[in-house]
């Protein structure tokens, strides 16, 4: 039978939170509240639900700021709480547990309803609703972005919003196929893997940074590369190529080649949205734990990196709010029909739990709220805080970030 | 079609053993839900290559279903005749190419938001499976072995975490003649119980020698295998229009004559072996991932008494272009990368061991090779304990069974 119905667990395996609750909402449940009590514990932060009940001050605190600036970092391709949050994870996520947490309102329960691939699943977090697209082809959401939301309702030009991404089928993300948005209203899209191909030359190994897919890992992609890309670097990023291609040089990831992309966005473009997909964590689907462990270590640095130069950079010093959510999770070892940390196939309760941090910008710091939101929160969440209307989105704005 | 409308003669491209099965079975067949039917035929097809173990199963689940009224038949499958499936799903051939069908209607349940209703249905099919007609004890208790951190010196952080709450962690334990310990006790259990596929060795690397008595799977002895694979997926890849999904289905379709595993072999296990490599993520160029697949799938299809898993050095990470393309002469090992992959595969080899019938009488065995450091989990040893008294692998196998 299908690995659903044979190999079933026949013992409790103890200690476990699938052992502990028995169906899927109590899982669920269970999972935000051991996330919570380890984040209060560790990072001590105070619990949002009981700050929300009785303080006078609980109301929203994103106090109004002008020409305020969102950035949106997807974290990874999936990490699940035991390699992060747990107690025997934190020590692969210090930059978030230490930094980041302590500064932020976070959302401990985050429940992804929608198909567990990246692409589909980032251009559902990006548009608000449940996209049904292949996660392999090259398509455009079916729904309205957040991009073309904030463009359309806030005449804002095309330099305003930006996606950095991985190449594989990103390069759709930035407008959806909708007939009243689309085409020239989206985020202008920058695939960093694309624009070293296009500027790499000689015997230089670049290799390391032009990895590919992970979710088919013997599956590669074609990577184009060329003029298009060349004037990107030169124009947009004020970057020549062999400035480019030294700096690359120096990169160990193609997350870090994002990161670096990123910077130099900010620092010549400076975006009102810029949306950040991160994808190391996903070598997870080759099978290798360490190499697993080593991408998360890699992200939470790389999160780390990119809070400290939004306080550095004048244009968004102060005026910036920063999210922080994966796209969902990954297999939980006590699934019988998956493979533990490799997958994220088997569409179980800790695959579609996860979390969400903000700050700055007036985001309340160093609070937690385990009530349970869902993934399409985000755009009408955005809408709210920027201005724009996410008319056709199925999520709701998140009262505790308003 | 609908399984209503089944004919023997629908049967006719299936292996010999797999049509007998079928053909007996057929008024049960005709009974079952569609989305159900081609999950329990993507079994069925390959049951001329299936292990004692899943052959038993099979036939244990046709029987109890043909014995089932038409009451109780409605309360097993009420969850899947819930399942909407559109008029394309339908007219799939799922008869000939049920594996295919199945693939086709994880990625429709998945965008048609069905998935957790039909997850649910398959989880309570199961369970009413598993009390109807519960899997043989195994005669005598299971045991897992498996070693791990080839070619590590020297290790400073922590080994065994998620193991050692469930068992003993010994620190003083004489690694001199370890593997060929383990080996030999794993070869006198399959002589003292012999039976088809009851005793395995896995290694990531190449075959320590061993008694033949064992059915044995290893990364080296695949090479050859593995660069065949290799340069037909490369092929594939430069093919116009071919995508992940595309080379699954090409994949899927590879059999062992095809990557030059001789039929006249053992067929049952050149298709294991096969399978490990187009079915798995990694295995083809990650020998920890291999390893720790391979004792999965041995698990959980051949349910072996015995199990013992050698991990070995992996590749160093490099693109996935460039390891598809790698000559073995070019590969350049992770030793300690290898050991973080080997002890989290250790962990999943005790999960899955445990998911077997008998669970609460096995007994497993880690061991860092070549030092002294192992964790021993049987009903005899005492959890989440440390031993730093001297001892050998010999005295723990005898303490642990």
């Amino acid at each position: 039978m299908t690995s659903y119905l044979s190999s079933r667990a026949r013992i409790g395996l103890a200690g476990t939170v699938a052992e502990a609750a028995s169906s899927p909402l109590e899982i669920s449940r269970q999972l935000a509240w051991t996330r919570r009590e380890f984040l209060r514990t560790a990072a001590g932060v105070t619990l949002g639900g009981a700050l929300l009940h009785f303080s006078p001050t609980a109301r929203a605190q994103a106090r109004p700021i002008k020409r305020r600036k969102v950035i949106v970092v997807t974290f990874g391709g999936g990490a699940r709480d035991q390699e992060t949050f747990a107690p025997e994870g934190q020590e692969n996520i210090p930059h978030l547990m230490k930094e980041l947490i302590p500064q932020s309102t976070f959302f401990a329960r985050v429940v992804n309803r929608g198909i567990l691939g990246h692409y589909v699943a980032t251009a559902s977090l990006a548009t608000g609703v449940y996209e049904t697209i292949n996660n392999f082809a090259s398509l455009p959401p079916e729904h309205p972005t957040a991009f073309e939301y904030f463009r359309k309702d806030l005449k804002r030009p095309s330099a305003d919003t930006w996606v950095v991404a991985p190449s594989n089928g990103f390069n759709r993300i930035g407008e959806s196929s909708n007939r009243s948005y689309g085409q020239g209203l989206g985020a202008r899209v920058i695939l960093p893997k694309h624009l070293l191909t296009a500027a790499k030359s000689g015997n230089a190994d670049y290799a390391h940074l032009l990895r590919d897919n992970y979710e088919t890992p013997f599956y590669t992609p074609q990577l184009g590369g060329g003029e298009f890309e060349l004037q990107q670097l030169e124009t947009i990023l004020k970057l020549s190529a062999a400035d480019f291609r030294a700096h690359a040089l120096t990169l160990s990831s193609p997350d870090e080649l994002s990161l670096y992309i990123v910077r130099q966005l900010m620092r010549e473009q400076a975006p009102s949205l810029l949306w950040i997909t991160m994808h190391d964590i996903d070598i997870a689907h080759a099978g290798t734990y360490s190499l697993y462990i080593e991408g998360i270590r890699r992200t939470d640095r790389l999160c780390g990196e990119l809070w400290k130069t939004i306080q550095s950079e004048p244009e968004y010093a102060g005026k910036t709010t920063l999210f922080i959510l994966p796209d969902f999770g990954r297999d939980s070892d006590e699934d019988a029909g998956g493979n533990g940390f490799q997958h994220h196939r088997t569409g179980d309760v800790l695959s579609r739990t996860t979390w969400m941090m903000a700050l700055g910008g007036g985001m309340r710091e160093g609070v937690i709220y385990d009530r349970p939101l869902d993934s399409t929160d985000l755009v009408p969440t955005l809408g709210a805080m920027m201005g724009f209307s996410a008319s056709q989105s199925e999520g709701k704005p998140i009262a505790e970030l308003l | 079609m609908l399984p209503a409308d089944l004919k023997p003669e629908r049967f006719n491209s299936y292996p010999p053993e797999a049509r007998k099965l079928v053909t007996a079975n057929i008024t049960t067949l005709q009974r079952l839900p569609l989305a159900f039917l081609p999950s329990l035929l993507r079994e069925a097809i390959d049951y001329d290559y299936k292990f004692p173990a899943e052959r038993k199963a099979v036939d244990k689940e046709l029987s109890k279903l043909g014995s089932l009224s038409p009451a109780q038949f409605n309360e097993w499958f009420q969850g899947f005749a819930g399942i909407h499936l559109s008029p394309e799903i339908e007219n799939f051939d799922w008869v000939s190419s049920p594996a295919q069908f199945v693939e086709n209607l994880s990625s429709y349940l998945w965008t048609t938001h069905q998935l957790d209703a039909f997850r649910k249905a398959a989880t309570e099919y199961g369970n009413r499976l598993n009390e109807a007609v519960p899997p043989d004890a195994p005669p005598i208790p299971r045991l897992g072995i498996t070693v791990v951190g080839q070619e590590v010196s020297s290790y400073n952080e922590q080994l065994f975490r998620k193991l050692r709450p469930h068992g003993a962690y010994f620190k003083n334990v004489k690694p001199e003649n370890g593997l060929k310990t383990l080996l030999d006790t794993v070869a006198a259990r399959a002589k003292a119980h012999s039976g088809a596929y009851a005793h395995w060795y896995i290694d990531g690397g190449k075959e320590a020698e061993h008694d033949p008595a064992l059915t044995s799977v290893s990364y080296g002895a695949l090479e050859g295998v593995r660069a065949t694979l290799l340069r037909r997926m490369r092929t594939e890849i430069e093919q116009p229009g071919m995508g992940p999904e595309a080379l699954r289905t090409t994949l899927a379709q590879i059999r062992p004559a095809d990557l030059g595993l001789n039929d006249a072999g053992d067929a049952v296990l050149n298709r294991f072996r096969v399978r490990l490599l187009t079915e798995g993520s990694g295995t083809q160029i990650y020998s920890t991932t291999f390893a720790q697949w391979a004792a999965r799938e041995a698990l959980r299809r051949a349910q072996p008494l015995t199990l013992l898993v050698r991990f070995a050095p992996r590749q160093r990470q490099k693109t996935m272009n460039e390891l598809l393309s790698l000559k073995p002469e070019q590969t350049e090992l992770d030793p300690v990368g290898s050991l973080v992959d080997a002890d989290m595969g250790a962990y999943y080899n005790w999960l899955n061991q445990q998911r077997l019938v008998g669970a609460e009488q096995s007994a497993f065995l880690v061991w860092f090779e070549n030092h002294s450091d192992a964790v021993s989990i049987s009903p005899a040893m005492p959890r989440g304990t440390e031993s730093t008294a001297p001892t050998d692998l010999q005295q723990l196998l005898s303490w642990m069974l």
